[in-house]
């Protein structure tokens, strides 16, 4: 894989940061998914109205926003520094931390703790690192069963699906698609079950009880890591968390190294930013914060997980590190024309969207996602709604630059873009060049109808595929000019 | 389970990846944390009085679709069995260090409440006991003084102890997760009553 700087990225094979197909393959068939579309239409909608609705309440929220991208750009300056003060607080507190450089490297760890405590099944919170990971198919290959808690995960995992919204993971499907799920997943299903989301809540929480009150594993993934203090902080809204984080006697946390922040008062500001920016709630209903051990209350065995996974890779990017700001909130999802439109199964990866499409081609190294710094308008509705402020439609010109210049460095015969381009500066430096070529661009008026070209020949035909080209005016700007002014200035 | 290898490879790349855009460890290896730059012109206090702090408390509570009761300091004990009874209690848990003898009580109390946010968090003080018991009852009832209320996120998370075990409390259990439906009542308790304590001085509600 092409690095930078020699540091590796996620290893292919394991886990979901890569699609079966390109973007723009993949969105074509989504977007002839009418239910599809009606999901995400509402969805989107409602989300960004009750976000708009608390931003606004908030007479600081553009302190709290540059104070949450401040503390994020020093975390990662510093990022071995608060980790290892991570590290020393957490095992201060009785708990263990494992480093993972990768994702098979930490399905092993995790494989093997829960193989320490002889445990057949374990209870999960959702978690999108463990996803990324793809830890679940770890699990089950040693014969460890993981039950997903919260109803959205839990939805995905019985419809042997993939999540398709960092908040909402089963957006994609209406009620009537989950409740045949659930009568033909769930064994202890009462076969009378009606398609009422209350019916449906209450049917996953008849499921899970017993999983939570005999499990004696709890995985979770992690909002935020106080570095100072070695306090781990988990927002939900069901319980689910709570019951995970709480019951059983051991917890595994898994945790991208990146979100790690420096101090208590860092909590300040994300948790603030964080849940008016996701569900768009005042609070969400559950936050669950643990140090270490504590006797007699909660698990007694902790354990820490610290994935790098393509992370240092995307922090050796100076430019392109900002993606590692990113609190997972899913604004930037919900206002996106993109998003809003294809889902998230079109981006291939856990991480969907604007935020996705510049986190995971750093995450899997350019070439391996090369389409998705290209799914996007650039139309910078992402970077208002991001609470950490991340330039996200900088960023993606960024990662089409990189991608250009990779695949330029990789490939001895120039591509047609690349040729195109040679051509066009060609052209371009020379003022009867220039006319030249307008002129003969006239020819395509001929294809024009209304104003618009519809379909081109090849290879041009890549462009009108999906779009329309406007016919070439009938006159040029230069000879207007000396049509109206004379050759006048 | 890793050896020091992975450890050692990870810190090694991130010095790699920041190269000189790294500034100098003012002490490598130790404790002592780089200056923090980040600017905090964010509001760190409130400026609401006890009576509408409790007000906004309150609203935002039931907001969220709680049951809010709002009772004098003297009367806290007749607000509970009021509750119970309502809510046709027969067997309740009681965190030991309450103090509430005498009276058939399943109430806790709290660390701090937020009004703005309209959050409530328990420490795992022997007045609240281990994070179990707000969690596994279907009917959570908690008792809130006007003294723990605050205004802002940052004035209770500078009341908060770290080292305690930690439960934020925003409104019952509720998800949205089918078709953003919002259900209220998933794993956590689906009823979430507050008996709010008016301050001494002042005990009308309401000002």
């Amino acid at each position: 894989l092409t690095t930078f700087l020699g540091i590796p990225t996620a290893p292919r094979g394991v886990g979901h940061l890569r699609g079966d197909e390109p973007f723009p393959v993949a969105a074509r068939k989504a977007l002839a998914n009418t239910q599809l579309r009606r999901n995400l239409g509402k969805a989107t909608a409602t989300i960004r109205a009750k976000r708009a609705a608390v931003v606004a309440e908030l007479p600081d929220w553009e302190e709290l926003r540059e104070a949450g991208r401040a503390i994020k750009a020093h975390t990662m300056r510093n990022l071995g520094h608060y980790l290892t003060e991570l590290e020393s607080q957490v095992t201060a507190r009785g708990g263990t931390v494992h480093w993972a450089r990768d994702a098979i490297e930490a399905n092993r760890i995790v494989t093997d703790l829960v193989r320490a405590t002889g445990a057949a099944e374990v209870v999960k919170v959702k978690s999108i690192v463990t996803d990324e990971i793809g830890l679940n198919d770890a699990l089950a290959q040693a014969g460890i069963h993981a039950y997903e808690t919260d109803l959205a995960e839990l939805i995905v995992q019985l419809g042997k699906d993939r999540p398709s919204h960092i908040l909402v993971p089963a957006i994609h499907r209406n009620r009537a698609e989950i409740r045949d799920i659930f009568l033909r997943e769930m064994s202890d299903v009462d076969p009378g079950l009606t398609d009422t989301p209350a019916a449906l809540t209450e049917a996953a929480r008849l499921h899970l009880r017993r999983a939570f009150l005999s499990a004696r594993v709890g995985i979770s993934g992690a909002n935020f890591a106080v570095a100072e203090t070695g306090t781990l902080v988990v927002l939900e809204s069901e319980g689910n968390g709570r019951m995970c984080l709480t019951l059983p006697d051991t917890l595994i946390t898994v945790m991208g190294i990146e979100k790690v922040v420096p101090a208590w008062r860092d909590l300040d500001v994300f948790m603030q930013l964080l849940p008016r920016s996701s569900t768009g709630e005042r609070m969400n209903p559950y936050t669950s914060m643990w140090t270490g051990v504590t006797p007699g209350d909660g698990p007694q065995s902790f354990h820490l997980v610290l994935l790098d996974n393509g992370r240092t890779a995307a922090l050796a990017d100076e430019t392109g590190r900002q993606a590692l700001h990113c609190i997972r909130c899913s604004a930037c999802l919900n206002v996106c024309p993109v998003y809003e439109r294809t889902g998230g199964h079109a981006y291939g990866s856990v991480y969907p969207g604007p935020i996705g499409a510049v986190l995971s081609p750093q995450l899997t190294g350019v070439e391996d996602n090369a389409s998705l710094p290209y799914a996007s308008t650039l139309c910078g509705a992402c970077y208002d709604a991001c609470p950490v402020k991340i330039d996200i439609p900088s960023l993606l010109v960024h990662l089409r630059a990189r991608h250009v210049e990779e695949t330029a460095r990789a490939h001895r015969v120039a591509s047609p873009e690349a040729v195109t381009m040679a051509a066009a500066s060609w052209v371009m430096a020379s003022p009867a060049r220039w006319a030249a070529a307008q002129r003969a661009s006239r020819l395509g008026r001929a294809l024009g109808r209304g104003g618009r070209i519809r379909r081109l020949p090849p290879p041009l035909s890549a462009w009108t595929a999906a779009r329309d080209a406007p016919a070439p005016p009938r006159q040029t700007f230069r000879e207007w000019w000396r049509e109206e002014r004379g050759g006048r200035p | 389970v890793t050896g020091p290898a992975a450890r050692d490879e990870v810190l090694a790349r991130i010095r790699t990846a920041l190269g000189d855009s790294a500034p100098a460890d003012p002490d490598p290896g130790g404790h002592a944390p780089p200056a923090d730059p980040a600017p905090r012109a964010y509001r760190t206090s409130g400026d609401l009085g006890a009576g509408l702090l409790l007000d906004l408390l309150a609203e935002r509570l039931r907001d969220y679709g709680c049951t809010v009761r709002r009772t004098a300091p003297g009367e806290v004990m007749t607000a509970v069995g009021e509750a119970l009874i309502r809510r046709g209690a027969h067997r309740i848990v009681v965190p030991s260090g309450l103090g509430l003898t005498g009276l058939p009580t399943g109430t806790e109390a709290v660390a701090v409440a937020i009004a703005e946010t309209g959050t409530i968090v328990l420490d795992g003080s022997p007045d609240q006991g281990r994070r179990a018991l707000s969690l596994v009852p279907d009917y959570h009832l908690c008792l809130v003084r006007a003294h723990q209320v605050v205004g802002l996120v940052p004035e209770a998370l500078a009341r908060l102890d770290p080292g305690r075990p930690l439960t934020w409390i925003s409104g019952p259990s509720a998800t949205s997760d089918i078709e953003l439906d919002r259900v209220q009542g998933v794993h956590g308790p689906r009823t979430l009553e507050v008996i709010l304590v008016e301050p001494e001085q002042a005990s009308q509600p309401g000002t």
